[in-house]
């Protein structure tokens, strides 16, 4: 791990989070657990006609997966329900070091934690936010 | 103390690292890594049944770990040694082969709130299985356990009592001779988890009085694979075996078996010789050291980074407000970082440190704390270690953009 490893990005989104709160109105919740750590993300989303209006998240977790379901959110909120599934792919992808560049650019912010792809003992955090996505898309 | 990092390879392949992860395993040193390999080299055969030289060679190798093991722990016979793979194979023994055939529906096994899930889960199990009641003692938030607490605690039905002799987390010596006498007139059993003391502290299974001790090779300079499990010969004799098949039988029919005296009953299957040769190496390799030489050089280093740790601002140590109460091990948080965040951060500067809940989960609930990051020591750790380690815990909060 590089030093700067603790990009911009992911010091601002975990110091100042947009969705880090409760969600009245949510249409659906899912708690997203971490084994290694019992880290507990849960996510909120309002879905209306597909479209993913509205989402938030609350509980406890470490900077990368704080930061990590911030910025999906960021990325998901007013898209579609198989947009949010297609970025979900793309971001495993990433992780799993596979991405290419083109790729890349449509996960926009997200592509910060490109690195983590490099450090398999923190894979579970960045994945925390996006599985429990997963789960809340399959789930409808 | 001499310097003994030059007797450890990895430190001559990482010059650069301080190892601070050693309460979850300890490196290795030459000389263990001389005997396991002279033993493949040279020793080599299936022990125990082979009319051979070599096997006859292979079984004293064996043996005389076995032996080792006794005297270190000062064990009243070699039959109350037995070979496991590490000490959570060992309490999963007591659990499934005393338990099962010893506790039932009413009866209530009490567990310390700080033990390992090593030492729990195999305890809910059994509970499940027999009906038994699984209740908890519970420390203060300094991690002490008083005598008048476990007194409190203790039932007439309560049989087993589990406690580590020292917490991974807090790091702190449980008066385990004083429990074992108050756990005995009350007619219950004691199991001592020593992963974290016996390669630390000089231990006496029969003057401490437990019933059973379990521990592992690997924390304590040997290789991984090979564990300890004591228990007091009656106990032994009387407890079915946990796992069965070849080398712990007298005599197998169709239907039925007799089984293999101690310590053999519960040491099913070829067992781990290279390691069995590793763990005495290991042992060898302590006591040419001295007991006295390593708990003073290591309670040195523990209050050295103890004082430096409590200068530093939003660091928060976990258990007792005194260094000598830490083992060579400091659970700590830091304000507004979550562990794993601070673990990453030591790892770029080379230091090697624990986060998590280690295990330990309903400790953790108990403190109310998510997960914490443990720094734990060993004979080879220096000062430079130390400040290495520091240094970098002075920079966490800046790193993270908090300051």
């Amino acid at each position: 791990m590089s030093e700067n490893f603790y990009n911009e990005v992911l010091i601002d989104h975990n110091l100042h989070p947009q969705h880090l709160h409760e969600l009245p109105g949510a249409t659906c919740s899912h708690a997203g657990m971490n084994p290694s750590c019992g880290d507990e993300i849960t996510l909120h989303l309002t879905v209306q006609d597909d479209i993913i209006t509205d989402g938030a998240y609350t509980g406890v977790g470490c900077a990368i997966s704080n930061a990590s379901a911030d910025i999906m959110l960021d990325l998901i909120i007013g898209r579609t329900k198989a947009e949010a599934a297609h970025l979900t792919e793309l971001f495993m992808k990433m992780i799993g070091g596979e991405i290419t560049d083109a790729e890349l650019d449509e996960l926009e912010e997200a592509g910060a934690l490109q690195n983590i792809a490099k450090m398999p003992a923190r894979v579970k955090c960045a994945v925390l936010g996006w599985k429990t996505l997963r789960y809340l898309l399959d789930e409808q | 103390m001499r310097n003994t990092k030059s007797d450890f390879p990895v430190f001559a392949a990482y010059p650069d690292i301080a190892y601070l992860d050693s309460a979850a395993t300890t490196q290795k040193p030459q000389q263990v890594l001389d005997a396991a390999a002279h033993y493949y080299r040279e020793e080599n055969a299936n022990p125990l049944r082979g009319l051979y030289d070599l096997s006859v060679k292979a079984t004293d190798a064996y043996e005389n770990a076995r032996i080792a093991v006794r005297d270190y722990i000062h064990a009243a016979s070699k039959r109350e040694i037995i070979f496991t793979r590490n000490a959570t194979e060992s309490l999963n023994l007591i659990a499934y082969s005393w338990g099962r055939a010893n506790l039932c529906a009413h009866d209530e096994i009490l567990v310390a709130i700080s033990e390992h899930h090593s030492d729990l889960l195999p305890w809910q199990a059994v509970s499940r299985e027999t009906g038994a009641k699984l209740r908890f003692l519970e420390c203060g938030k300094s991690g002490l356990y008083t005598e008048e607490d476990l007194r409190k605690a203790l039932t007439p039905e309560t049989k087993i009592f589990a406690i580590a002799q020292v917490s991974n987390v807090f790091g702190r010596l449980n008066p385990i001779r004083e429990f074992a006498e108050i756990c005995h007139k009350n007619g219950t059993l004691i199991v001592c988890d020593g992963a974290q003391s016996v390669p630390h502290i000089p231990v006496d299974v029969q003057e401490l009085g437990v019933d059973f001790l379990a521990f592992s090779g690997h924390k304590m300079y040997a290789p991984m694979g090979i564990g300890v499990l004591y228990g007091r010969r009656e106990l032994l004799e009387k407890m079915p075996p946990f796992l069965s098949g070849g080398e712990m039988i007298e005599y197998v029919t169709r239907e039925s078996a007799t089984f293999a005296e101690l310590p053999h009953k519960f040491e099913a299957g070829t067992v781990n010789v290279g390691g069995a040769v590793g763990l005495h190496a290991a042992i060898d390799y302590i006591r040419s050291i001295g007991f006295d030489e390593i708990t003073k050089h290591e309670n040195a280093l523990t209050a050295y980074a103890f004082e430096k740790m409590r200068g530093i601002p939003h660091v928060n140590i976990i258990g007792s407000e005194k260094a000598e109460a830490h083992l060579g091990i400091i659970t700590f948080t830091v304000d507004g970082v979550h562990p794993h965040d601070i673990a990453a951060i030591f790892d770029a500067d080379n230091v090697a440190i624990r986060a998590g809940h280690h295990c330990a989960q309903p400790l953790h609930q108990y403190l109310g704390v998510q997960s914490t990051v443990r720094m734990s020591l060993a004979l080879y750790n220096d000062e430079r270690d130390i400040d290495l380690f520091v240094n970098t815990l002075k920079t966490v909060r800046r790193r993270m953009g908090l300051e």
